[in-house]
């Protein structure tokens, strides 16, 4: 299994470089964050941040912070939506079984492949009419149809793994079927909890369609719109565009590290037959 | 976003389901629990598609979007959208950009894919590394590239400036803005085409290529022998998820070049929106009849993918 180590360190090596290509642009918005504006149109410019300067963080302390916030509430609203509304149709897919609960699961997957911006067509015409354009409850929603059929069918995927004797021992002691879901199934189902959960966080914290369309204008837009309107208006102010999105990059960054697991399930549960 | 992920579906557990035995309180207590997502898949899914199909059936104005009191015209909209001058370079941009993403990502993927198959130091933790880009909000992707690609002060035209090529206008020339979304794109989708591609090399059987290579074959024959016939299922399902969800790509362009310059790199789904919100006097309409025609698309190649995926559940 595991090779003398000599023969493969030059397969490291190429492995880092490759790494070190992909991730260049990743590097460039750092480099690019610690940047003085004086330097930003420096020809050619600097490859490391030698005269680095925090005026781009500053600037996201002073006017990104309310745009953050709105960010979070959203990511978390449409986490409790997705899973309140998804945890418990997995476990009536995966266990219960229904007469119709076929064809659900059919409408699932194809409502997945509807382009978002359809979608952000029908939610404006709808929203206009409800007056709920640019209102947090409203992108909680819109944003949720990101992630709620993704989050059934895991659901369904991870439920259909529990032994049927536990339930049916949880049902001889005179459980019903709601007693079961809570105490025995949902406990259970922990890992597609935060599977789900982390999915939901990120689609919804990254969400730039519907926030455009539905929240554009209003006094509680996300941070993918603060970064939108930077681009926009100044076109000086690179430091402070990049170091916005360095922060808006956290998330992504902090569940890759914490949660890489649940990353590398999340991305093959089912796309690929085990 | 170029490409989400899709999980198995819930129908593949048909046939270790037993047939007869549904008592009918069971009945009750199933669609209870699905009662909520029924719901919202009828409200929040079925409704706004409705409403757009509605929309593209209507002569919108400002007006009457606000008091929903619109003409009814029949196809009358997308007479319009098929007789625009935008409609072909439009079509053309989104094949192109579709085709073009499909093959690099796979390529680029596969070749990523075979080499962190092997056993190396890091290989794992390269591997997740590679995953970033596919996590990043789309704004942040879009917004380095564009920073990169800048004419005057990008990273890129620098580089090019050391190997003795002149600047490149990438997002201000009407040749040069499609190839740098496609580009940006590529560079978002190799990760999913690794980690799926990645997945698929973990099933063949690693005695095989023993078997292979003791019967003197080189790495080349075992890979066009070996590896990529065996890897077909997993090949196609790849291709046509990534086909689906780049067909429907509209942030990284919109973000990057708004479509232009002079519509260089217009598809249909950042023409949808332009029509629909992208000025001041919004063709409702048009828009959503453009966004219908790239459902249906989306949703023709889903259901081979949907079909694909059945086959290959049952054998």
């Amino acid at each position: 299994m595991t090779r003398a180590p000599d023969r493969t360190w030059w397969q490291t090596a190429v492995g880092l470089l490759l790494t070190a290509i992909m991730l260049f642009p990743v590097y460039w918005m750092l480099n690019v964050s610690f940047t003085r504006d004086q330097d930003m149109r420096k020809s050619p410019p600097d490859w490391f941040p030698v005269h680095g300067t925090l005026d781009g963080y500053r600037a996201v302390l002073d006017q990104q912070l309310p745009y953050l916030a709105t960010s979070l509430v959203i990511a978390l609203g449409t986490v409790v939506l997705t899973v309140a509304l998804a945890a418990p149709a997995g476990y009536a897919l995966a266990k219960l079984r229904p007469r119709g609960g076929g064809v659900l699961g059919f409408l699932l997957l194809v409502a997945q492949m509807i382009p978002g911006i359809i979608m952000a067509m029908g939610f404006y015409a709808i929203y206009l009419q409800l007056g709920l354009l640019q209102s947090v409850p409203g992108l909680i929603v819109a944003d949720s149809t990101l992630a709620v059929p993704f989050a059934v069918l895991i659901f369904t995927a991870f439920m259909s793994g529990i032994p049927g004797e536990l339930l049916q021992a949880a049902q001889m002691d005179g459980a019903r079927a709601l007693r079961t879901f809570w105490s025995v199934v949902l406990p259970m189902s922990r890992n597609a909890v935060v599977t789900v959960s982390l999915f939901a966080f990120l689609w919804s914290w990254s969400d730039f369609v519907f926030a455009s369309t539905l929240a554009g204008g209003g006094t509680h837009e996300p941070i993918t719109l603060g970064i939108y309107h930077y681009i926009g208006n100044n076109n000086q102010e690179w430091n402070a565009v990049m170091a916005t999105a360095v922060v808006a990059s956290l998330p992504a960054t902090v569940i890759l590290v914490l949660a890489q697991r649940y990353v590398a399930a999340g991305v093959t549960a089912g796309a690929v037959k085990d | 976003m170029t490409v989400r992920i899709v999980a198995r579906g819930a129908s593949t557990n048909r046939t270790t389901r037993p047939p007869d035995r549904r008592p009918a309180s069971r009945q009750w207590s199933a669609w209870a629990f699905l009662a909520p997502v029924t719901l919202y898949l009828a409200l929040f899914y079925a409704y706004p598609l409705y409403r757009n199909a509605d929309l593209s059936l209507r002569d919108y104005t400002v007006r009457s979007f606000v008091q929903g009191d619109a003409p009814f015209t029949g196809l009358e909209n997308y007479r319009k959208v098929f007789d625009d001058p935008a409609f072909g370079p439009a079509l053309t941009h989104t094949i192109v950009f579709t085709a073009v993403c499909l093959v690099f990502q796979y390529a680029i993927g596969l070749a990523l894919a075979v080499f962190f198959h092997q056993r190396f130091r890091l290989s794992a933790t390269l591997r997740a590394l590679f995953l970033v880009p596919w996590l990043l909000p789309l704004i942040v992707s879009a917004s380095s590239w564009s920073w990169m690609l800048n004419s005057d002060s990008g990273v890129v035209n620098a580089a090019l400036h050391v190997i003795g090529v002149g600047p490149v206008h990438w997002l201000t020339s009407p040749s040069w803005s499609l190839t740098s979304v496609i580009i940006a794109n590529i560079w978002i989708g190799v990760p999913f085409n690794l980690v799926l591609l990645h997945s698929g090399l973990q099933s063949i059987p690693r005695n095989l290529y023993e078997a292979a290579a003791l019967d003197g074959a080189s790495a080349w024959q075992r890979f066009w022998r070996i590896t990529f016939p065996l890897l077909r299922p997993v090949s196609a399902v790849t291709l046509l998820l990534g086909l689906v969800y780049t067909l429907k790509v509209f942030d990284i362009i919109w973000i990057m070049t708004k479509g232009g310059p002079a519509g260089s790199s217009t598809t249909f789904a950042t023409w949808s929106y332009r029509l629909g919100f992208g000025s001041l006097l919004p063709a409702f309409g048009p828009g959503a009849a453009v966004g219908n025609l790239l459902v249906v698309a989306a949703l023709a190649f889903g259901l081979v993918y949907l079909r694909l995926q059945r086959k290959q559940a049952l054998s």
